[in-house]
C-alpha cells in the first residue's frame, strides 16, 4: 500500500481547506465533476462562497439551491442535454430566496482566466467578444490594442481561487494525479489556485505514476490533500470507470423546479448521509451496474531505459 | 415518398449543407444529429470537433451531451479546452461551426443570454459557452432554430453572438452566419446586404407560414425553391442509428 502521505478524508480535506468566504473552483467539463466534494461543503454548511466553473452544471444547482454561494462566476448556464438549471435562475430572475450575483464570460474567456491567473500574468488576450454585447453586461472583459501594431484584442482578468477541487482517474499520495478523457481545464484550475484538492478513484503507488508520466495532468507540488473517493463524480462520469447517470440529470429538472422538492433532496441524499460510501450504496448496485462501460485499452508505449 | 416528421427534415436539410465541408465544430442536439449523418452520407471525411476538447470524434452512439464519454473513445486527438479554442477554433481551423439560438435578428445576430433585461431578466438563457467566440472565428456558421415571432425579431434583446451586425462583418473575422434552417426552411444571406433571405421551403410549408413567423419584412429569394424531402438513406439513418428513441426527431 501507497504510504499515507496527504491522503484524508473528504470530511477534513473540506473542513480544512474550503473556508467561508472563499473563492471556490470544482472544475471538471461535463467529464470528472467532483459531486461528493460538493454535497461535502454543503453538509458542512459552508457560507458566502463564490462558485466558478465554465459549466455550473447540477452540481452548483445542488450548492446553490442549499444557500452556499453569494456569486457564481460562469460561461454557460445550463443542465447539459436536458435544459435550465432551475434553482439558480430563480435566485437570477426573482431573487428567490435571496440574489445571486453574477460574473459572465465565454468558454475561452473563462479559460484563459485561468491561464492567466496559473501564469500569474495580469490579462490574458483573445480574439473573441467583438460587437457582443457581453463586455457590456461584464466590465472585467476590456477592448484593448496590441502594442505591436492596430489590432484590438479583448482582455479578461486572472482567476486565482482560494481551492480548486479536481478528480482523477488516479494519484498517489503525494497527489500526482493521472486523467484521461476529456482535460477541460483542470490543469489551469489547479496550478491558478491557492489551495488544491485531488480526488481519485484510485490510489496508486509513485511507482504507477512515474511508469506513465506523460499522463500526469497536476503535480503533487502544488497539491494540499488528496482524498481517494471512488464513484465521486455521480451522477457526471469518469471515463473508463462509470457513464454519466442521464436519468439523474433527467430528474434533476423536476426536483429543481421546486424549492420544497429540492430541500426534500438535500436532506435525504446528503444532509441525513454521513459519506459518500453512504450515497453510492443508496444508489444501489442495480442503478450501479447499468453505468459501468465496456472495455476499450490503449496500446501500450515504450518510454525507453536511458542508463 | 415516406413520411418524415419537422424535426427530421430539419437535421436532413442541416447534413446537406455540410457538403465538401472539412472541419466542423458540432454544438449537441440537432446539430449533433446532422453533422453524424453528414459523415455517414455527403460528407465522409468530416471531422467532428466538440468543444470539450475532441478532434475527429467517431462517436458509437448519439452523445447526450457535448462532453459524452464516446466523443473520446475512438477519436483522433483530446485535448485541453485551452488548445482547442486557440490552436483549432482562433487559429482559423474549422470551417463550420453551428450554433443555436433564442433569438435571431434579419442579420443573423444571435441571442442566447437573458429574455428582457440583463439585470433582471425575464427568463435567464444559457449564456454564450463558446458560441461567441465561434460567430467570431469559424469560416461559416450554420444556425439550426426553431421558428416562430418569438425566435425571428426585428431586435434582439442582447447580443450574445455577432452576426453580420447592421449588414457587414469586419476584416479578418470568419464570414459569420451563411445558412440558418428551421422547421419552416433554409434561409441564407444576401452577400451585399448581409440580411437573411429565404431560399427554400420545406414540402407543405407556404410563403406565408414563413412570413407570419418572421418578426420582420422578410427578404425571399428570386429563384426560392422546395427543400428536396429526405431520402429512405437518410431517414434510415436518422431511426436506426442516430436517433433511435426519437430525442429530437420526433
Amino acid at each position: 500500500m501507497p504510504e499515507a502521505g496527504k491522503v484524508v478524508s473528504m470530511h477534513d480535506a473540506v473542513a480544512d481547506l474550503v473556508r467561508d468566504g472563499d473563492t471556490v473552483a470544482i472544475e471538471g467539463f461535463t467529464h470528472l465533476i467532483c459531486f461528493a466534494a460538493g454535497h461535502e461543503i454543503i453538509r458542512q454548511r459552508k457560507r458566502d462562497l463564490t462558485l466558478c466553473r465554465l459549466t455550473p452544471d447540477v452540481i452548483y444547482d445542488q450548492m446553490i439551491g442549499a444557500g452556499v454561494a453569494r456569486k457564481l462566476v460562469f460561461s454557460w448556464l445550463g443542465n447539459p442535454g436536458v435544459g435550465s438549471l432551475h434553482a439558480i435562475r430563480r435566485r437570477v430572475e426573482r431573487a428567490d430566496p435571496e440574489p445571486l450575483e453574477i460574473e459572465e464570460y465565454s468558454h475561452f474567456g473563462m479559460v484563459c482566466r485561468y491561464v492567466a491567473g496559473a501564469s500569474r500574468l495580469p490579462f490574458f488576450p483573445i480574439r473573441s467578444y467583438y460587437e457582443s454585447d457581453l463586455p457590456k453586461a461584464n466590465p472585467r472583459i476590456v477592448p484593448i490594442r496590441s502594442p505591436y501594431g492596430d489590432e484590438t484584442v479583448y482582455a479578461v482578468p486572472p482567476l486565482n481561487p482560494d481551492v480548486a477541487i479536481v478528480h482523477a482517474q488516479r494519484a498517489d499520495a503525494s497527489g500526482d494525479a493521472q486523467i484521461w478523457g476529456l482535460l477541460g481545464c483542470q490543469k489551469e484550475a489547479a496550478f491558478a489556485a491557492d489551495r488544491v484538492i485531488v480526488v481519485c478513484e484510485d490510489l496508486v503507488d509513485e511507482s504507477a505514476i512515474r511508469a506513465d508520466p506523460n499522463r500526469t495532468v497536476i503535480p503533487g507540488l502544488i497539491v494540499d490533500a488528496v482524498v481517494v473517493q471512488p464513484k465521486a463524480c455521480h451522477p457526471s462520469y469518469a471515463q473508463g470507470y462509470y457513464d454519466r447517470d442521464n436519468r439523474f440529470y433527467l430528474d434533476w429538472d423536476a426536483i429543481a423546479r421546486d424549492a420544497q422538492l429540492l430541500d426534500a433532496w438535500l436532506k435525504e441524499w446528503v444532509f441525513d448521509l454521513q459519506t459518500h460510501a453512504d450515497y453510492v450504496q443508496k444508489l444501489g448496485a442495480e442503478r450501479w451496474g447499468a453505468l459501468v462501460p465496456g472495455e476499450a485499452w490503449s496500446e501500450p508505449v515504450n518510454y525507453g531505459r536511458y542508463e | 415518398m415516406a413520411e418524415y416528421t419537422a424535426g427530421e427534415m430539419m437535421i436532413v436539410a442541416s447534413a446537406r449543407q455540410l457538403a465538401g465541408e472539412r472541419v466542423c465544430f458540432v454544438g449537441v442536439g440537432p446539430p449533433n444529429i446532422a453533422c453524424n449523418l453528414a459523415k455517414r452520407t455527403i460528407a465522409p471525411h468530416l471531422e467532428l470537433v466538440y468543444e470539450s476538447g475532441v478532434f475527429g470524434s467517431a462517436p458509437a452512439r448519439l452523445p447526450l451531451s457535448i462532453g459524452d464519454p464516446t466523443l473520446v473513445t475512438g477519436s483522433l486527438q483530446v485535448t485541453n479546452m485551452f488548445d482547442l479554442f486557440a490552436f483549432y477554433l482562433q487559429a482559423g481551423l474549422i470551417d463550420v461551426g453551428f450554433l443555436a439560438a433564442s433569438q435571431i435578428d434579419r442579420y443573423g445576430n444571435i441571442n442566447t443570454t437573458v429574455i428582457g433585461d440583463y439585470a433582471r431578466p425575464k427568463v435567464r438563457l444559457p449564456g454564450s459557452g463558446g458560441a461567441c467566440e465561434m460567430a467570431i472565428n469559424c469560416k461559416k456558421v450554420f444556425v439550426i432554430m426553431p421558428q416562430s415571432k418569438r425566435s425571428f425579431v426585428e431586435h434582439i434583446d442582447f447580443t450574445t453572438s455577432p452576426g453580420h451586425l447592421s449588414g457587414t462583418r469586419p476584416a479578418g473575422w470568419g464570414a459569420g452566419p451563411t445558412v440558418v434552417v428551421t422547421e419552416l426552411g433554409v434561409y441564407g444571406f444576401d452577400g451585399r446586404t448581409g440580411e437573411m433571405e429565404l431560399a427554400s421551403l420545406h414540402a407543405g410549408v407556404t410563403l406565408d407560414e414563413a412570413r407570419d413567423n418572421t418578426g420582420w419584412s422578410l427578404r425571399v429569394a428570386d429563384d426560392l425553391s422546395e427543400t428536396p424531402p429526405p431520402t429512405e438513406v437518410e431517414l434510415r439513418l436518422i431511426r436506426e442509428e442516430l436517433d433511435p428513441e426519437g430525442a429530437y426527431t420526433r
